[in-house]
């Protein structure tokens, strides 16, 4: 009865799919980091920046991000719960219609296919296959939890909660159109609205895909792989609050001096910057369990990846609502310092805390150690130098290009063309498809880790992994 | 301060809707009910066929992921750009279009700045009117027919908000005749920003002395600053770029023979197309120049600086007999 083989298979089926998108998504963001500095790399029509892009944010936001998350949170709820999953063959089904429905947005956007909002490009027939999935996810997370052993719900669990609700309610609001035919549908909102609705949505499927569940598996595999307790829930309660409450407000510091009524703005404002307070609360939960034993640094090559996740995290929160402040804003919104700051968030924070997490996931579900510990650290510090590289050099050129545009003579006469402008970023952006690679070359290591793993838990005898 | 509720899925499901819902209603939902989330100028004209049909082709195509459509109001924006985007421009916009990034310039400007020639062979290759320009050719866009069926489809989806945008497959079929995708794109490329006045060249007296004529500096200047702001249309040579704009170092100006004093160049320069009727003459009516004095882009010494390596280049041109090709046909 109380068998976690088949759902195991599950988790791992997320997980290794979610590699596979990921390999496609990280690709596909090295090939537009080489267009942005050489357009000859543009193959018309299927293969121009304006369609692969969004396959580059799609595919890693949902098919790397959204597989981490059905994955390992799957595995969360059953280890949290005490049981299997309710239903688990709905789980091995999502599985399925979750590779089908990536594979063909990924298709559809190469097309052409878009509604043109940020992280929500996908016409209306997939965002009803992206429901049926999250709908499958909640029935499956909701039912585990109300059928748990234990009566106590851990902090990952109220994650999990949240992060379940928050994305459907902003991701139907969000795809909400006119349906225009077989593939195009028109925003059911229009101009300021639809910024409004957008940015709304757009902020807060971060918050929601890349904050609370990667925090829930912080929080579980943290002290799990460390063998160390939380350090305080009263902490994790406060921070849980005041996050989900306060992150709804935000969205629009994204349309800071656009012609979005003030009062909107001046609030997002105010509640961006209210929320380095749940932000880091939980960085201070994450240094502090660790902090219980810092020599758990020498004896356990995740508890880096752990601290530099929430060393990430943390900065990513402070950047972020400083970026938020119309003064800065001004400065670097619409320049390459935003896509820094985006990718400190998901090459740092998200990727090291899904990577450590499946670091130990597979070998425990394939009953099996690591097949390389030496391996996953040269895989730690590519991916880390690979995304300091990046970020500093889209920080610098961002400031750049802000100045650049900003500069007047005395007379208010500007001082640059916009041409001039551009053309001083081709050095940074060589630098930033440099970084890409080394990163790239980073995850090549983890995948080839992941895999390697699994064979070697298979070259063994069955072993009973319910752990 | 553990509680209950950490026991109790539903209710902390239900709390968390809550928590999550007051911010979603106070700054999504609310303002939707307010008049000034729905504002429209009333200068503000619907699409016609070809124009949806090339805002169409702007979304498939990605524009957004490089190129704004929302000026703010920043000093230095509006210098470069023009007047600061105004709430009621964008009731037609399902979904807006503002965009996150600049890898290329804001465009809500865009519309009436230049004529349709620019655009045709900008889009076709970018890099031929601005040589470190990144953008991709769109040159497979020519050509390409239009389905009038579809973009009457669209029309009237848009339509069940918008009844103005209602349109008859006829009509639409007829509007589209002989248009391709690039026609559709450069033509919503000139309705982008139409709603609010396009910056005046005001007025110049075209009877102003160059202060700067034969001076060998300002020439020298003028060459430098002829290259960097008018190259890109009037060719490095000023010999100008067929379909885009006319050669300065001919016999014709404005688009009759005889050449003018400096002050109807300087007027020019200035005030851009607006200061044509000054000059006296009529030019090309599709002609779209800016202003670059009147928009700050050039000071008044530099426009004179211009003006003097134009007449040196003019005389050269003259003493020398060279017969410059027009740029892009190199």
């Amino acid at each position: 009865m109380n068998d976690y083989r088949y759902d195991n298979q599950t988790v791992q089926g997320f997980i290794l799919s979610a590699l596979v998108w990921g390999v496609v998504g990280i690709l596909v963001g090295l090939l537009i980091s080489i267009q942005l500095w050489a357009p000859a790399a543009n193959f018309a029509p299927y293969l121009t920046y304006g369609r692969l892009r969004p396959v580059h944010t799609n595919g890693l936001a949902f098919g790397l991000g959204v597989g981490v998350i059905f994955g390992l949170n799957y595995y969360v709820v059953m280890r949290l719960c005490g049981r299997p999953l309710v239903f688990p063959k709905l789980a091995r089904v999502q599985l399925w219609i979750f590779n089908v429905v990536i594979a063909a947005a990924a298709v559809s956007l190469l097309m052409g296919y878009t509604q043109s909002n940020e992280y929500a490009e996908l016409e209306w027939p997939l965002d009803i296959g992206v429901v049926v999935l999250w709908v499958m996810f909640a029935v499956n997370v909701f039912a585990t939890i109300i059928k748990r052993k234990y009566q106590q719900m851990y902090v990952s669990l109220w994650y999990i909660i949240a992060t379940v609700i928050a994305i459907a309610v902003l991701y139907i609001v969000n795809n909400l159109s006119i349906p225009a035919g077989g593939m195009k549908s028109y925003h059911l909102f229009a101009g300021v609205n639809s910024a409004n609705v957008e940015w709304w949505y757009g902020h807060n499927a971060v918050g929601f895909l890349f904050t609370t569940p990667f925090l829930a598996m912080y929080f579980y595999f943290l002290p799990k792989s460390l063998n160390l307790p939380l350090y305080s829930h009263r902490l994790s309660i406060l921070a849980f609050w005041s996050l989900v409450f306060g992150y709804l407000w935000t969205g629009a510091h994204h349309l800071v001096y656009t012609p979005l009524p003030d009062w909107i703005q001046t609030l997002a404002i105010v509640f961006t910057l209210f929320l380095i307070a749940p932000s880091w609360g939980s960085v201070i939960n994450g240094y502090y369990t660790v902090g219980a034993d810092w020599s758990k640094m020498k004896t356990n090559y995740l508890t880096k990846f752990f601290v530099m996740a929430i060393t990430f995290y943390g900065l990513q929160t402070v950047q972020g609502p400083t970026q938020g402040l119309r003064v800065v804003s001004q400065l670097i919104h619409y320049t390459d310092w935003v896509p820094g700051h985006v990718h400190m968030g998901t090459m740092g924070w998200v990727t090291l805390t899904a990577c450590a997490s499946i670091y130990y996931v597979i070998p425990k579900i394939n009953g099996t150690a690591i097949f390389s510990e030496k391996i996953a650290n040269l895989h730690f510090w590519l991916v880390m130098v690979g995304q300091l590289l990046f970020s500093v050099t889209m920080w610098i050129t961002g400031i750049q290009q802000g100045a650049m545009w900003k500069a007047t003579n005395a007379d208010g006469t500007l001082k640059y063309t916009f041409v001039e402008t551009l053309s001083k970023n081709y050095p940074y952006w060589h630098t930033r498809t440099l970084a890409g690679i080394i990163f790239t070359v980073g995850m090549l290591f983890f995948i080839y880790n992941v895999l390697m793993t699994i064979r070697q838990g298979r070259a063994k005898p069955a072993s009973s992994a319910a752990a | 301060m553990a509680g209950e509720i950490y026991k109790k899925p539903i209710t902390l499901a239900v709390m968390a809707t809550v928590a999550i819902l007051i911010g979603s209603i106070v700054t999504m939902a609310y303002p939707m009910l307010r008049a000034d989330m729905h504002p429209k100028l009333e200068t503000l004209k619907p699409f016609t066929p070809l124009q949806l049909a090339g805002r169409d082709i702007y979304q498939r195509e990605g524009c957004v992921g490089c190129h704004t459509q929302t000026v703010r109001p920043l000093p230095s924006e509006v210098a470069r750009y023009g007047d600061y985007s105004k709430a009621g421009e964008f009731a037609y916009d399902h979904p807006f279009l503002w965009g996150s990034k600049r890898t290329g310039p804001d465009l809500a400007r865009e519309g009436g700045l230049r004529p349709d020639g620019w655009h045709y062979q900008h889009y076709a290759n970018p890099q031929q009117l601005a040589p470190k320009s990144n953008m991709p050719s769109y040159a497979f866009l020519k050509g390409r027919p239009l389905d009038p069926a579809e973009v009457a489809s669209h029309l009237n989806a848009l339509g069940m908000v918008h009844p103005e945008l209602k349109a008859d497959p006829a009509a639409v079929k007829a509007a589209l005749a002989g248009k391709d995708e690039l026609d559709a794109l450069v033509a919503y490329t000139q309705w982008l920003g139409h709603a609010v006045a396009r910056r005046q060249g005001g007025t110049a007296d075209i009877n102003l002395e160059n202060p700067l004529a034969h001076d060998v500096q300002a020439v020298v200047l003028g060459k430098k600053l002829f290259a960097d702001k008018c190259a890109v249309c009037h060719g490095e040579e000023g010999q100008g770029t067929e379909g885009i704009a006319p050669s300065l170092v001919d016999d014709v100006f404005l688009g009759e023979k005889g050449d003018l004093p400096d002050g109807a160049y300087f007027a020019m320069i200035d005030g851009g197309s607006d200061a044509k009727p000054m000059a006296g003459r009529k030019g090309d009516p599709g002609g779209g120049m800016d202003a670059f004095g009147k928009t700050g882009q050039l000071k008044q010494d530099e426009i004179w600086s211009i003006i003097s390596w134009l007449r040196n280049q003019k005389s050269h041109e003259a003493a020398e007999g060279h017969d410059v090709p027009p740029a892009g046909k190199k």
